[in-house]
């Protein structure tokens, strides 16, 4: 497998492990550079890489333990870094700014899940992957899978329910 | 009609039933700009949800094809190195000709000895030429002398 071949492999998929190294590192550099260790790891076993049925199973699974390992060794003295790159849709302008709001809000709720249901809902509600391809990046039985991320979803609910009607009784 | 379909999908997507096409409707709905009140409290997490999946990674991987690069250098100056001792074997057989090798011992001994005055007179030209060498050492000794002296006086004053 030449440069370019490889590059061609990873393309679709490089923005998931980063996503997925900064839903777990948070910081936006550290997450940069786990995505660009598990990459540069994949490339050192770009011999290999063809017996695989889906490199990019592999790559989330590697990052997803790669991030695990940061975690464990360093339980780092996060810095978050708040993006606001969220791009720009139909509402008005003061519901954008409440938006932005309210998802630094859910932001925060899956901060504080567990690193499982973390992963679980990030592969899913924003990459988007089959309970199948989930369930082997986890290493888990689909069934397993879906009982996590109702758990995680419920939980979101419920924050978000609280904030809600919070904020109805505080007008 | 509509509505009662999104309430059924969220029942569904609270216990993960919900298949991808399915959660993709529910993420339309609540980036829509008409949600139902009673829904409202949803839209942060599918906009977030949403948001979040347009996140890029912008940095560039640097590829090394470095162990590759090693393994030709090491292969490349193997191959001088043999090439080199094959040559060198290949050319020592070359002088065995019959150059300054005689049968006769006598002949021998008195070439021999001929070669070695040759050496040794030519080894005193060389001694005699260390003369000048001399005479530039007592040069150099004087001047430091001098200027040894100089500086000791001048040290005194």
């Amino acid at each position: 497998m030449n440069q370019s071949e490889f590059i061609k492999t990873i393309n679709p998929f490089k923005d998931r492990l980063f996503r997925l190294a900064k839903r777990l590192l948070v910081s936006t550099e550290e997450a940069e550079d786990a995505t660009q260790e598990v990459l540069v790891r994949l490339w050192n076993n770009r011999g290999k890489l063809k017996s695989y049925n889906s490199v990019e199973a592999l790559a989330v699974t590697i990052t997803k333990n790669y991030c695990l390992d940061q975690l464990k060794s360093k339980r780092a003295t996060e810095m978050r870094i708040v993006h606001s790159n969220y791009t720009d849709r139909d509402a008005g302008l003061q519901q954008q700014a409440e938006d932005r709001d309210s998802w630094n809000w859910v932001e925060k709720i899956m901060d504080e899940l567990p690193e499982q249901q973390k992963i679980i809902v990030q592969l899913r509600d924003i990459e988007q992957y089959e309970f199948e391809e989930i369930a082997k990046m986890m290493d888990m039985n689909e069934t397993a899978v879906r009982v996590a991320l109702s758990r995680a979803r419920k939980a979101i609910r419920e924050e978000l329910t609280k904030k809600h009607s919070y904020g109805i009784k505080s007008n | 009609m509509e509505l009662k379909a999104i309430e059924i999908l969220l029942d569904k997507y609270f216990e993960a039933e919900t298949s991808t096409a399915e959660e993709n409707v529910l993420k339309a709905y609540f980036s829509s700009a008409d949600v139902a009140p009673h829904l409202e409290q949803y839209r942060p997490m599918f906009g977030y949800f949403a948001g979040e999946a347009t996140q890029k990674f912008e940095r560039t991987v640097p590829l090394k094809t470095k162990r590759r690069k090693v393994a030709w250098l090491s292969a490349a100056a193997g191959f001088v190195l043999l090439s080199g001792l094959i040559a060198l074997l290949n050319r020592q057989p070359e002088p065995s000709g019959a150059l300054g090798t005689y049968d006769d011992p006598e002949v021998a001994f008195r070439e021999t000895q001929k070669a070695l005055n040759m050496l040794s007179s030519n080894v005193n030209v060389g001694v005699a030429g260390m003369g000048y060498l001399g005479e530039y050492e007592k040069t150099k000794e004087k001047i430091f002398k001098d200027h040894h002296n100089q500086k000791s006086k001048s040290k005194k004053k």
